[in-house]
């Protein structure tokens, strides 16, 4: 009898089981200088998510329509707090995906355990290199973002195209990201041999980069290469402001991720950086959509220039979309077979452009150099080059 | 090039001198100091942060305020971290003052927030031309004001009554205390002075810069390393040795390449304390026993 009973008893559970919602995970800085840029990841997951659970779930194999959740960790920009924070989301809430790494050395942590445990990963901002060439036979990680390497040749095409210039000076802040710029930059002006006016670094505390940039200047640097993010690059241009000096910047995606405006001064919308998405202009019917439901979620969002840092948004969007088609390409939330399904992506009319097979065993970035917007600083808004004044 | 360098070396080196000054004010009269000068000038940044910008107040008022807390940070930093140890003859100060500065730090990040912060000043952004080289009007009243402080110092020590009480303990703290100068006293009041030159680095920086609550840990370091170069017994020699740092750090940079900056610039400090283990303008205590 007790037997009959526990066997009714899971019978009635089961059925719920099965309908149980897919989790997916989200590692990013919840705190902190980076917290806008994590709760930016937050808010574009949780729109594409709504919208996907509006239309039933996501169809995995023979079960119909099995609702989403987002679970998130803060990392504190941390790797520690972020490895910690992923084998959680991983082991312990059993993530279908886990989405994170906002920057580049706590993505380059948590890699070699989705790798190792055969778990995909998805990083939706940070940029270094190796995150997805990361060298390991069985690759788990994919990207949609902007990619360093990509990111160089695309600044110095821009300077060039811009600005005509000849003899660009890089001024880059002395960590990891600044070193993966530092190859691709040099790797971008070997290729098209053109030559710079040097390299400078500078540390993210100095006060002042004067001496740096007067050797730049005395090099005949014509334009400059700008890695830091948004504290230490206003440090740049606060010296620029200083030393009368104002070449065009060219800058890699630091100073979107605070307030540039404020901390650099007025001179702040003289660097011209690179997006992966913008709000403002005219938008696609998905860009439409996006920033309605957006505005319908979130009330401190009443137009174009709330989304920021729109990258965040519009990257973690076309990514949730497009582990979503993973999965179901699965037909199972079991990680190598997650994998195989991003590989079966055709075809994605996305926010950022329409995706054509995505990924595959060798490419398992979805965005590249074409992708790329420039945009600046005007008042406290992060707005497409020319747009405003 | 040299030019704008040697004005950034004498901005920068004249705050080392002014934070390495609250080192040797505190030494000179308890032999003990606070290690997290650091943390002093980035408490004055924030709290004229705070009082300029959050609350609206002029600037001239919010320094003033801000520099007074910065006193009552000094003087909770002597009763806290250094008297309970120094009185009993333990060394502990040493760690007490860096956990200190630590708390404070922390006390910051939560309350203040990890995001930087801009205080921007009208009246430093103007600028003006000086033999060729542009320099804005900040950079001119920095080493101004670092000088001037440490010049107040000098006159207070040598020629006010309560200055020439505190120099009595720096000679004799036994003697001093038997002709009725109280001794505690001038050690607090040490302790405030120290803190002060901090916080006034700090709000003097805080415009060429950001204000957070890291912002005086690397900053404090170097100017731990200008007061022992300058010899930590001489006022004038700590404020030269800040100046020689500044200068000597951006000429580095500006003629050589910021690759060499950090590994050069510390590797002359230990050469020139290798040479003379006294400081540049110290001079070898004698102790009679």
């Amino acid at each position: 009898m007790k037997r009959l009973l526990i066997t009714l008893a899971l019978a009635a559970v089961l059925p719920a089981a099965a309908q149980e919602p897919i989790k997916i995970g989200l590692v990013t800085a919840l705190s902190g200088q980076s917290a806008r840029a994590g709760e930016a990841l937050t808010r574009g997951l949780q729109v594409a998510i709504d919208e996907i659970n509006a239309r039933g779930g996501v169809r995995v194999g023979n079960q119909s329509g099995r609702k989403l959740e987002l679970v998130r960790r803060d990392d504190e920009a941390t790797p520690a707090k972020g490895v910690i924070a992923a084998r959680e989301l991983y082991f312990k809430e059993k993530v279908a995906v886990l989405f994170g790494g906002l920057d580049t050395p706590v993505a380059l942590a948590i890699v070699p355990i989705a790798n190792e445990n055969k778990l995909p990963f998805m990083d939706p901002w940070a940029a270094g290199t190796p995150i997805t060439k990361n060298g390991a036979k069985d690759n788990y990680v994919f990207r949609v973002s902007a990619v360093d390497e990509l990111v160089d040749k695309a600044m110095l095409q821009y300077a060039q195209k811009t600005f005509n210039a000849r003899n660009c000076g890089m001024i880059l802040v002395n960590n990891p990201w600044g070193e993966s710029n530092e190859k691709g930059l040099r790797a971008a002006l070997a290729e098209k041999g053109v030559k710079s006016a040097g390299m400078e670094k500078f540390e993210p505390n100095d006060i002042d980069v004067v001496p740096q940039l007067s050797r730049l200047k005395s090099a005949g640097a014509d334009c400059l290469f700008l890695v830091g993010n948004v504290g230490p690059s206003s440090q740049v241009v606060k010296s620029l402001d200083r030393m009368g000096w104002m070449p065009p910047i060219v800058s890699h995606w630091g100073p979107a991720g605070g307030r540039f405006t404020e901390l650099a001064g007025p001179s702040a919308k003289n660097v011209h950086f690179v997006q992966t998405y913008s709000f403002f202009g005219k938008q696609s019917a998905v860009g439409e959509k996006v920033l309605k439901a957006l505005m319908a979620k979130y009330p401190d969002i009443k137009g174009p220039g709330d989304v920021t840092p729109a990258v965040g948004v519009a990257n973690a969007y076309d990514a949730m979309m497009l582990t979503a088609l993973a999965i179901q390409n699965a037909g199972s939330t079991d990680g190598p077979k997650v994998r195989d399904g991003y590989y079966k992506i055709d075809r994605y009319d996305g926010l950022i452009k329409t995706y054509t097979k995505p990924f595959s065993p060798q490419q398992h970035d979805a965005l590249n150099e074409n992708d790329y917007v420039w945009a600046q600083f005007i008042d406290n808004q992060i707005v497409p080059v020319g747009v405003k004044q | 090039m040299i030019g704008s360098a040697l004005i950034s070396g004498l901005g920068l080196g004249s705050m080392y001198g002014l934070l390495a000054l609250g080192f040797y004010v505190t030494y000179a009269v308890s032999s003990t100091v606070n290690f997290a000068q650091g943390s002093s000038m980035m408490l004055g940044a924030v709290f004229a942060y705070t009082f300029s910008v959050r609350l609206g107040w002029p600037f001239v008022p919010a320094a003033a305020i801000a520099l007074l807390l910065c006193a009552l940070y000094g003087l909770a930093v002597e009763f806290l971290a250094v008297r309970p140890f120094a009185s009993r003859g333990s060394n502990a100060w040493l760690m007490a003052t860096v956990a200190l500065g630590i708390i404070a730090d922390n006390t910051v990040l939560f309350t203040f927030g990890k995001e930087p912060r801009g205080l921007a000043l009208p009246w430093a952004s103007t600028a003006t031309t000086v033999l060729g080289v542009h320099v804005s009007t900040l950079q001119i009243a920095i080493p101004a004001v670092g000088l001037a402080l440490a010049a107040l110092l000098h006159w207070f020590s040598r020629v006010t009554r309560h200055g020439k009480a505190m120099l009595a303990v720096v000679q004799n703290a036994d003697a001093a205390r038997l002709m009725g100068i109280n001794v505690p006293l001038a050690i607090m009041a040490a302790y405030a002075v120290s803190t002060i030159f901090a916080g006034a680095a700090g709000i003097m920086i805080a415009p060429l810069s950001t204000v957070h609550s890291d912002m005086g840990t690397v900053f404090g370091l170097k100017a731990f390393a200008v007061a022992i170069l300058g010899g930590i017994t001489s006022a004038w020699g700590v404020m030269l040795a800040g100046l020689i740092f500044g200068v000597v750090e951006s000429l580095i940079t500006a003629l050589l390449g910021s690759a060499y900056t950090q590994i050069l610039t510390f590797t002359l400090v230990i050469v020139a304390l290798a040479l003379m283990p006294h400081g540049l303008f110290g001079h070898a205590e004698l102790k009679k026993v």
